[in-house]
């Protein structure tokens, strides 16, 4: 709420720099560039891993080599030399670090220029009586630090990097892995099987109202790194979660593909919150050097009254490609997604959701709502599928479009395939402009014209920003502001 | 040095001459009212004076506190003082009467060296200003213009120059669409601010708001420009004969 001067304030003192465009100091080991069945055995080596993972791993790879990458989306980009990137990078401290003292100061400096709020760094650096959220930072692929494991512990939370859950909880890993997002899902998803590096694991056992946010940072950090973050989450029966995942990216030259997994599976009465807040490096203003996000997340909403909501809020990189679904199987359960996208300069997003009504008198929520500025262009996809058995079934999808300026575009696609006469689906879809006479009303009352642009689209936004958890909301209000830096004028 | 000086003003809109040598001098302290017919210029004139885009100064100059305004983009213009109340305010979705107000405030405090309002502060702020204006809570906390009624806007807008206490106040046709007890609860407003420091230039189309507002000039201005000058009485004497001979002399 007062977030909108401070986004100001903070276009300024940016200048024309991408704020997070740095790249720390610290020693990597990497494995050699490109990607073959030795290099999956060498990662899967790297993080100790049992066979029946490996074996896994190796199933996706080959099954990836027989895949086509997908073509279908409206983003074009270019091609992808698979071969030219590096697929694993650990800080080379191979000990834990047993305490935060014996963390690398440099990534605690990292922290520090990230912005990270000085509560949350005060919870990484495990001071007395520090705020209740823990934060596991993935930092370039290794979650280096995870905090307020034993307090989450005590009630039987797990809450850890995928790595230590493969070794840690193997039975529990064995039994969801996959069981969302399976090993040949697509193109990318697929490679992640075969690679992924880390990422975060969270069990909240039946009953358990987990007592705070768990939130995750991620940051890529070494040049030519691809991330393949993997993150499950499981909410046993009665149990509810709030998940926050942030990021940031440093700027560089090349392209850097991202192709993230996220699981969710909610068991009967369980509730999970998935919000994410992401500003990857977009690129300069013709889309150079940013980063491409094709990110396969999907919610298995299994149990009856199980409850999914993902709430996004979009402004980072060059090119991004995602759509968080929920697969409602659960009688009586509920998915909700909640988004914001931003995409300015030479941006391009093509996101949406999938809500698949399978149990009955399912019902989903869908808010969207996109910004387009510069030479940018949206794309929201969604897709309602009720199948034959999701007797009373539920749907609204709200579709905002925001223009500013003229040369950028924004496309609404639905896709409704209903298979049950007894269902309900309903779709608005909008689009605007920000005018000139909204322009003049702010200025007129003295606000320069990047704050009335952040006001503007703050308001136009809001439905979804008051999803958010509020230690979120302030970070993704400022976030608005600095991604359309420019945009007018 | 008057407050606000306009000189020899010449200004199109797409292309098309709409002020054709407007010369008015305001000092401190003072209220004129300009009145004229439908499409003599008078909204044109606020939008110059604010600098809105497309309102293109041909020739001529306005002088605020001495120096040029032409110069200057429109929020600098703002934040120097200078306060439009709209003929027709505009709606922005999702962003509340509040925010919008404490955005704005904090912009002009910034500007003259003052500390901005930290929420909380803010709120009481508001507040006081709000209950002279029988703007009430619920009304502060909806979005900015949005589903309002067309004399809530009104309202909602002198609340808004209560809040920024501008150094000069132009206020276009802000009876327009106001019920009797709520053109008192503005003009109540509006004389609240009368002061010596601030300028105040009230267009309108009755005398009526004059009654209560009462100006220390009143103008007529027709085919662009200024075509007759005098105090009170100017506008009886307009209320009764309309502007027919008016527009014959500017002819
Ligand atoms: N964008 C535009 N393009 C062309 N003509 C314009 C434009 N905007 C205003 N005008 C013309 O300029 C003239 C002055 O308009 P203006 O709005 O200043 O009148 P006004 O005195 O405020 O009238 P009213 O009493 O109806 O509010 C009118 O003839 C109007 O049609
Ligand atoms: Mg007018």
């Amino acid at each position: 709420m007062a977030a909108t001067t401070e986004a100001v304030d903070q276009v300024r003192s940016i200048g024309e720099q991408y704020k997070y465009g740095f790249v720390t100091d610290i020693d990597v080991d990497l494995a050699p560039k490109g990607l073959n069945e030795d290099i999956v055995r060498l990662i899967s080596k790297k993080k100790e891993e049992p066979e029946w993972m490996l074996e896994w791993r190796l199933k996706a790879y080959r099954h990836w080599l027989t895949m086509e990458e997908p073509t279908w989306q409206k983003p074009q980009y270019p091609d992808i030399d698979y071969q030219d990137s590096y697929y694993y990078a650990a800080p080379t401290t191979t000990e834990k670090p047993k305490s935060l003292d014996e963390v690398d100061p440099k990534l605690l400096e990292t922290y520090e220029k990230l912005g990270i709020p000085l509560r949350e760094q005060e919870v990484l650096a495990g001071v007395e009586g520090a705020p209740a959220v823990a934060v596991d930072a993935v930092f370039d692929s290794v979650s280096v630090a995870t905090t307020y494991k034993a307090k989450l512990e005590e009630q039987g939370i797990i809450f850890c990097s995928i790595s230590e859950a493969v070794r840690d909880h193997p039975e529990l890993v064995q039994k969801y892995l996959g069981s969302v997002v399976p090993y040949s899902d697509n193109f990318f998803a697929t490679l992640n099987c075969a690679v992924f590096t880390d990422g975060s694991f969270v069990y909240i056992p039946k009953g358990v109202r987990c007592p705070m946010e768990l939130s995750t940072y991620f940051r890529i950090n070494a040049e030519n790194t691809g991330q393949f973050e993997r993150t499950l989450i499981i909410a046993d029966e009665g149990s509810y979660v709030s998940y926050l995942e942030g990021c940031t990216a440093p700027q560089r030259d090349e392209h850097q593909l991202h192709a993230a997994v996220v699981e969710l599976v909610a068991l009967d009465d369980a509730e999970i919150k998935y919000s994410t807040v992401q500003n990857w490096y977009p690129g300069d203003e013709d889309g150079k050097g940013g980063i491409y996000n094709f990110v396969t997340k999907r919610a298995a909403c299994r149990g009856h009254n199980s409850k999914v909501s993902w709430t996004q809020v979009e402004t980072g990189s060059a090119i991004t490609w995602k759509y968080p679904s929920c697969i409602l199987q659960g009688d009586n359960s509920v998915g909700e997604f909640y988004s914001v996208a931003i995409t300015n300069n030479a941006q391009l997003a093509d996101t949406g959701t999938k809500m698949i009504h399978i149990g009955k008198n399912t019902r989903s929520r869908i808010i969207s709502k996109g910004i387009s500025a510069g030479k940018a262009d949206q794309t929201y996809r969604g897709l309602v599928r009720v199948q034959r058995g999701a007797k009373g079934a539920r749907n609204y999808t709200q579709c905002d479009s925001l223009l500013i300026g003229d040369k950028c575009g924004a496309h609404t696609i639905p896709y409704i395939e209903s298979q049950n006469p007894s269902a309900q689906v309903e779709h608005e879809a909008t689009t605007s402009r920000i005018g000139e006479d909204q322009l003049f009303y702010c200025r007129q009352r003295g606000m320069d014209e990047e704050e009335a642009v952040a006001l503007i689209v703050n308001g136009f936004c809001k439905e979804v920003l008051q999803t958010l958890p509020m230690e979120f909301v302030v970070e993704a209000q400022k976030l608005l502001g600095i991604s359309l830096e420019g945009s007018v004028g | 040095m008057a407050l606000l000086e306009i000189r020899n003003l010449h200004a199109t809109v797409d292309g098309k001459q709409i002020l054709n040598g407007l010369d008015l001098k305001i000092d401190t302290g003072e209220v004129h009212a300009i009145m004229g017919p439908n499409g003599s210029g008078k909204s044109t004139l606020s939008y110059v004076l604010t600098g809105r885009d497309g309102y293109e100064l041909t020739d001529g100059d306005i002088l605020f506190d001495g120096v040029s305004l032409l110069e200057m983009e429109p929020d600098e213009r703002a934040r120097e003082g200078v306060f439009l109340a709209f003929q027709y305010p505009v709606e922005i979705p999702g962003v509340t009467n509040m925010t919008f107000l404490r955005t704005a405030v904090n912009a002009v405090r910034e500007h003259r060296g003052e500390m901005p309002f930290d929420p909380m502060d803010f709120v009481k702020y508001a507040r006081e200003k709000a209950t002279d204006l029988n703007v009430s809570d619920d009304m502060l906390r909806r979005p900015v213009n949005t589903g309002f009624s067309g004399g809530e806007k009104k309202r909602m807008e002198i609340l808004q120059m209560a809040a920024l206490e501008p150094r000069v106040a132009i206020l276009d046709e802000t009876d327009s669409g106001l019920d009797i007890d709520a053109l008192k609860v503005v003009a109540d407003g509006v004389n609240a601010m009368r002061s010596d420091e601030r300028g105040m230039l009230v267009i309108t189309h009755y005398q009526r708001l004059l009654d209560y507002i009462v100006p220390d000039h009143v103008h007529v201005l027709a085919n662009g420009r200024i075509v007759k000058s005098g105090d009170k009485a100017l506008a009886l004497e307009l209320e009764k004969k309309g502007y027919a001979e008016f527009l014959e002399q500017a002819a």
